[in-house]
């Protein structure tokens, strides 16, 4: 008896253990390392670095950073409310197809993303080409380049689905006889969605809208290449800081700004999402979903789906397009000559052309890249379950009830941190003893999992903190362990979530480009390395090639993405 | 049921990671040989992503010396020189290659190099050799300069631009894309050609007449280069690129052509030469090794590699340019010329009052 | 006067025919409740009534009006919910006020009609209470004064008090009846527990499969239940094969222990229902019943008997007066005709 007790205890102390020490080496160990190192460089040069900081103008980005991210937010959850509502309750063909499809756009590196908006947007992209030579227009209609509109609209093309799925998987399991009811007591559909859905679906909305903030809040690429150089945010005047000045202390300070706010806004986030959080009535899909029947109905859904297929989908036709077909217009300013199809750029990315020694195999990239997605998945999920498991419930032991209070917040620090800064930091810190792996081709899935693990955890709490405490007691008195009760009642409960954060996980991993281009080694190069490495260099064919194994990203995530679904369907009416 | 579900994906995830983990490890090029096997001793070349070279030029040189050479690429070369700092007294590799003259002060600041004084060293002409200490041996240069859209000019019948000025001319308005000098690498490079052109006294009013004339900026070369120049779909038909972009764009061609789409500029100065180092990271333990590595680099056999891999030009003297070069590169006679140490000093300065006339 | 009628509604859900051909009416101020076993289309005929689900065929009218393309919350109609649906987010108070609040009554209004409805459910001092830390009984009550609050024309209970043990059920059942008379309140209700159903409606509707198999009051579904379905749904265990002959001009029910002059239309072979009330111990008149008393229960007023006859195992209810003999002896027992039901093939 005595030993069970121990085991028990050892157990649970595994489930908190586990994630903090994560964090603490793979987080607060480089963040301390560069911090240190940068107070270090301050007192060599005797508070130089930062005296002459132009802290108008950092204000005036700071205010632009918030600025844009607010926006951003707002736009991606309006704009995937709606989607979310028709995912999760009706049934229709194509579905999940469309769901795995919108996930695309999430995890592809930004470049890929320009590239997309500008085969689709940019001064030569379809859209103006259409309009162009189909339309009569004189001029290119679309301008999008270089404006907040393009920043505005990449960050909801890149965060839709966060609002999509996080949203949409608490809203499918509402029961949606709430609503009903409330038509029933006199309210429109609009006044039921108000009063009754709205406020229940609200700490899954301000989860998807903290996450979609923080990313934004932190954007790099975006800002960069779609917004131009008239817009910074903290993140780009980081890298400013950091890369082109080298001055250290400045953007170790900007990047300790940078993540006071997300520290700062998740606290708020925390006691706001305390007042809106109780255990939902939960319903069996089977019940919740309904088919596409009244006119308005079917409006409504093909509004949202075209939405959804410009948005989403098209832009990365564009892509596959542009893959494909040749700069067959005539150079100049000539309109459209007859595009020609060529799968050169294909056969190309097979052939080692130059002799290079850092020429990289298809096969090999799309390998190590899928592996490191894999270990990421693996690793996150590992991580991820135990830490929101440990935070979703109350603890009896006053310090492990405080140590859940503080840790709660801290999780999603790492989303919130400068990669540049934290890739550094990384390099300071594995570059020695007593942890040296630099030497490691662990690190780039580590650093992977670092950035995937908040999103997990996210993805995971609402789900686990649904689960009414009555189950737990239940199964306690039935006489399940916290083991049995963690693998036979919240598991099950949880599966659609734990599915869902795989899902990001994998696709974080398959599409990130920042930590891995700091970390990676040439012998073992992902997909979007090796996208950068021809897009670096001038030549039709280079471009083509990039494009290429763009749309090979693309398809190999979204494959990913489909085959998750598939256990997803195999689900649906067994919960 | 579910809970079946759970386990079969759980099962299937497994195996996968199994499997992706043997295929990783079987994909590895240098798996074989353990690094416990003393026979070939490594050297590690820090370098940036731009880094190429033919497979069989740098087997020669592991096989004459009987050394495995690892490259360590780290990002751009900001971001590779300063994880080289970062790292200093325990070096993540022994030789440092890819910093050019924009970052050289920083470099030699940093004391990041220990001297080396290379017997090749005779070959290079001493307009490379900045570094009289000889901590950084010059190893490559690339020009970069304005790129023009050949089509475009032959087709409104007016000249292509011969040098800066001209740029501010009612002709060219509307016509040039640049890069952010904060951001990007060529970018910087051209604000130091206006700067080595006009002074630092002037180049602000130069600049301001280019905004007047409607210069558009984006903050990469990719941005330039692939979306707003029109050879590649854009509607801008000059860019800052690289002298060597032509012969890049014949190479790359999709179905090959004879004559480059585009032009360079390499008249009055326009055009900023980037020159690329290489040195011996302080700390290595490889210091023969790493001296054979740079007498090597210096080398004809690699630097008649170089052009083709990495599309810039060789400072050795007796290298012989591959044809595509010779036949599709003007190299300018004369180019901007700014001193490293200004460059590092001022270069925050710089960019600041050039961000606030031309961004505003 | 007629408040509802539904005609001829039919309703497929998923490729499954839920309802076929339903046609029913409800008087004004008539509590009629919808028995049937889970599955027969109780539910979706609420939910087509109460307009959250089109029905494909038929038409469904509120006083002679027919509701077709009238959205829910326009039709004044109240349904309290099997699991209740009480608003997690809202506290007692605002769960029974949210339907006036839709009708933008005043707020003194408000407080006044969730006041009456909070003691006519008896749960006076509720008001702030949070939904989720109530018993199962004082949620059955909010929801039910949630319901009744904005005084819907027709008030529809699915299944309210399924979640209840019996004996909260029975008095629930009983309150129930008495708060929808006293209010004089139409209403439907749903159910597939017979006694509640007895309980609580003037009239019932039995369903099966999507279709009614019989109306009427409570003691005429009792009496002449029209199938054995209803016979058996309503808890009579006693159906055995039977058959009517003729035989000297005249027509029999032959049961497997003899025959009994039954009047009767047709021969053929049927079942036959025993009421378990229709047996004396030793009497004269009706059919003889040898067999072999099983077991014996005292329930106080009655005695339920489990009788052996044969192949069969009969069920009695008969005065515990009466002389029973202890178990595992032969008793002997006579069916008067009228207890006994003849349903044809």
């Amino acid at each position: 008896m005595r030993n069970l007790l121990l085991a028990r205890k050892w157990g649970s102390a595994f489930v908190w253990a586990l994630p903090v020490l994560f964090l603490a080496l793979f987080y607060f160990y480089p963040l301390g390392s560069i911090v240190v190192f940068a107070l270090q460089r301050l007192a060599q040069d005797g508070g130089e670095s930062l005296r002459d900081l132009n802290w108008a103008y950092l204000g005036r980005v700071f205010g632009f950073t918030v600025y844009q991210a607010t926006l951003s937010t707002i736009l991606t959850v309006i704009a995937g409310l709606p989607a979310a509502y028709l995912f999760a309750r009706y049934e229709f063909r194509g579905k999940a197809l469309l769901r795995s499809l919108s996930t695309i756009p999430f995890v592809l590196p930004t470049l890929v993303v320009a590239a997309s908006f500008n085969a689709l947007f940019g001064p030569r992209g379809w859209a103006n080409l259409a309009a162009l030579n189909l339309l009569g227009f004189r001029e290119a209609p679309f301008t999008l380049t270089n404006s907040l509109t393009a920043i505005l609209i990449a960050h909801v093309f890149y965060n839709l689905t966060i609002v999509l799925r996080l949203v949409g998987d608490v809203w499918s399991r509402l029961d949606p006889r709430l609503a009903q009811a409330a038509r029933c007591l006199g309210a429109t559909p609009w006044q039921a969605f108000w009063k009754v859905t709205l406020p229940l679906l609200l700490p899954a909305i301000f989860s998807a809208a903290l996450l979609v903030f923080i990313f934004d809040f932190t954007s790099f690429g975006v800002i960069l290449i779609l917004g131009g150089p008239r817009y910074a945010t903290l993140e780009v005047e980081i890298y400013y800081q950091m890369i082109a000045l080298f001055n250290l202390p400045a953007a170790v300070l900007l990047s300790l700004i940078q993540l006071g706010c997300t520290l700062g806004l998740t606290v708020i986030y925390h006691r706001l999402s305390e007042i809106v959080t109780r255990p939902l009535p939960l319903a069996s899909q089977k019940r919740v979903l309904a088919r596409l029947s009244r006119p308005s109905q079917k409006i409504f859904a093909f509004l949202i789906i075209a939405f959804l297929f410009v948005f989403q989908i098209l832009p990365l036709l564009a892509l596959v397009g542009r893959s494909f077909v040749y700069a067959g217009w005539e150079r100049g300013e000539r309109g459209l000559s007859i595009p020609t199809l060529s799968f050169t750029a294909y056969q190309e990315i097979f052939i080692n052309r130059r002799a290079s020694l850092f020429y990289i195999p298809p096969i090999r990239a799309i390998g190590i890249s899928v592996a490191y997605g894999l270990i990421t998945v693996f690793l996150g999920l590992l991580l991820g379950l135990a830490a929101a498991w440990f935070l979703s419930r109350q603890h009896d032991s006053p310090a492990l009830e405080r140590l859940r209070r503080s840790l709660e917040p801290l999780i999603l620090l790492p989303l919130g941190t400068s990669s540049v800064t934290l890739g550094l930091g990384f390099l300071l810190a594995f570059g020695k003893a007593p942890f040296d792996l630099r030497s490691s081709p662990l690190l780039i899935p580590l650093a992977h999992t670092l950035v995937a693990f908040p999103f997990i955890v996210r993805s995971l709490l609402p789900a686990l903190r649904s689960i009414r405490p009555r189950y737990h007691q239940a199964a306690a008195v039935l006489g399940a362990n916290q083991w049995e009760i963690a693998r036979r009642v919240d598991l099950p409960i949880i599966g659609r979530a734990v599915l869902v954060a795989g899902v990001f996980a994998f696709g974080i991993s398959m599409g990130e480009f920042g930590a891995t281009a700091l970390l990676t080694r040439p012998e073992y190069p992902t997909l979007p390395i090796a996208i950068y490495r021809f897009l670096g260099q001038p030549g039709e064919l280079n471009y083509g090639q990039s494009m290429a194994l763009s749309v090979l990203l693309m398809s190999i995530t979204a494959a990913g993405m489909i085959l998750i679904e598939r256990f997803r369907s195999g689900e649906v009416g067994e919960f | 049921m579910i809970n079946k579900q759970l386990s079969l994906i759980l099962k299937w995830s497994v195996i996968l990671l199994l499997i992706s983990s043997i295929a990783t490890a079987c994909a590895t090029p240098t798996a074989a040989p353990a690094p416990t096997s003393t026979e070939s001793p490594l050297l590690t070349v820090m370098t940036h992503d731009s880094f190429a070279a033919t497979e069989s030029v740098i087997a020669a040189f592991e096989e004459e010396h009987q050394v495995k050479v690892q490259f360590l690429k780290a990002g751009d070369v900001g971001s590779a020189l300063n994880k080289a700092i970062l790292a200093k007294g325990n070096p993540l590799a022994d030789v440092f290659y890819g910093v050019d003259n924009t970052f050289l002060s920083r470099a030699l600041t940093e004391n990041l190099f220990e001297p080396y004084p290379s017997p090749l060293l005779t070959e290079i002409p001493a307009t490379f050799q900045l570094d009289s200490q000889n901590r950084a041996l010059p190893v490559d240069y690339g020009d970069v300069c304005l790129n023009y859209d050949l089509a475009y000019f032959a087709e409104k019948g007016i000249q292509p631009p011969k040098n800066l000025g001209d740029l501010t001319k009612p002709e060219y308005k509307s016509l040039l894309v640049v890069q952010n000098p904060a951001l990007s690498s060529p970018g910087l490079a051209f604000l130091l050609a206006t700067i080595g052109v006009y002074g630092s006294e002037g180049y602000l009013d130069y600049w301001k007449n280019l905004v007047e004339n409607d210069v558009k900026v984006v903050n990469d070369w990719e941005s330039a280069y692939y979306s707003e120049f029109t050879v590649h779909g854009g509607s801008r038909p000059i860019v800052v690129s690289y002298s060597s972009s032509p012969p890049a764009e014949v190479i790359f061609a999709e179905t090959p052509i004879d004559q480059p789409p585009t032009g360079v500029v390499t008249e009055g100065r326009s055009c900023f030469r980037q020159i690329e180092f290489v040195g011996i990271l302080k700390g290595t333990k490889n210091r023969t090794l790493a001296e054979k590595w740079i007498d090597f680099m210096l080398s004809k056999p690699f630097q008649e590699d170089m052009p083709l891999q990495m599309f810039v030009f060789p400072v050795n003297s007796n290298a012989q340019l591959p044809e595509e070069f010779t036949r599709y590169v003007v190299i300018p006679t004369e180019t901007a010329q700014v001193d490293p140490q200004a460059i590092e000093q001022n270069r925050e300065a710089w960019i600041q009052a050039w961000s606030e006339t031309v961004l505003r | 006067m007629e408040a509802l009628v539904l005609q001829n509604v039919s309703k497929a859900l998923e490729n499954q025919q839920i309802l076929h051909n339903i046609s029913f009416k409800v008087e004004l101020g008539e509590i009629v409740a919808l028995l049937g076993p889970s599955g027969c289309g109780k539910s979706t005929t609420l939910a087509v009534i109460a307009g959250l689900l089109d029905a494909d065929q038929g038409e469904i009218f509120w006083k002679g009006q027919s509701l077709r393309g009238i959205p829910p919350h326009q039709r004044n109609f109240g349904l309290m919910f099997q699991d209740l649906a009480l608003f997690p987010h809202l506290n007692v108070f605002e769960n029974i006020a949210f339907g006036l609040r839709m009708r933008k009554l005043s707020s003194a209004q408000i407080q006044q009609r969730v006041q009456e409805m909070l003691v006519l459910v008896n749960l006076q001092g509720f008001e702030r209470r949070d939904v989720a830390n109530l018993s199962g009984g004082e949620m059955q009550r909010v929801a039910l004064a949630r319901a009744l609050a904005p005084q819907p024309q027709l008030l529809m209970l699915d299944e309210p008090l399924a979640s209840l043990d019996r004996t909260l059920r029975d008095r629930l059942a009983l309150e129930l009846r008495h708060i929808l008379r006293q209010m004089n309140q139409t209403a439907i209700y749903v159910t597939h527990d017979q006694e509640e159903a007895f309980t609580v409606a003037d009239r019932i509707i039995l369903m099966k499969e999507g279709k009614i198999e019989q109306t009427g009051t409570p003691h005429e579904i009792y009496q002449k239940p029209v199938s054995p379905f209803v016979a058996q749904f309503l808890g009579m265990k006693n159906l055995v094969e039977a058959e009517i002959l003729y035989e000297n001009g005249q027509s029999w029910l032959s049961l497997p222990w003899g025959k009994i002059s039954h009047p009767s239309q047709k021969a053929g072979k049927g079942l036959a229902l025993i009421r378990p009330t229709g047996a004396v111990v030793d009497g004269k008149e009706g059919l003889q019943l040898k067999g072999k008393l099983v077991q014996k229960v005292f329930r106080g007023d009655h005695c339920l008997l489990e009788v052996q006859c044969g192949a069969e195992l009969l069920s009695f209810s008969i005065p515990c007066s009466m002389s029973i003999p202890p178990e595992n002896e032969t008793l002997t027992l006579t069916i008067r005709p009228e207890s006994i039901l003849f349903f044809a093939r």
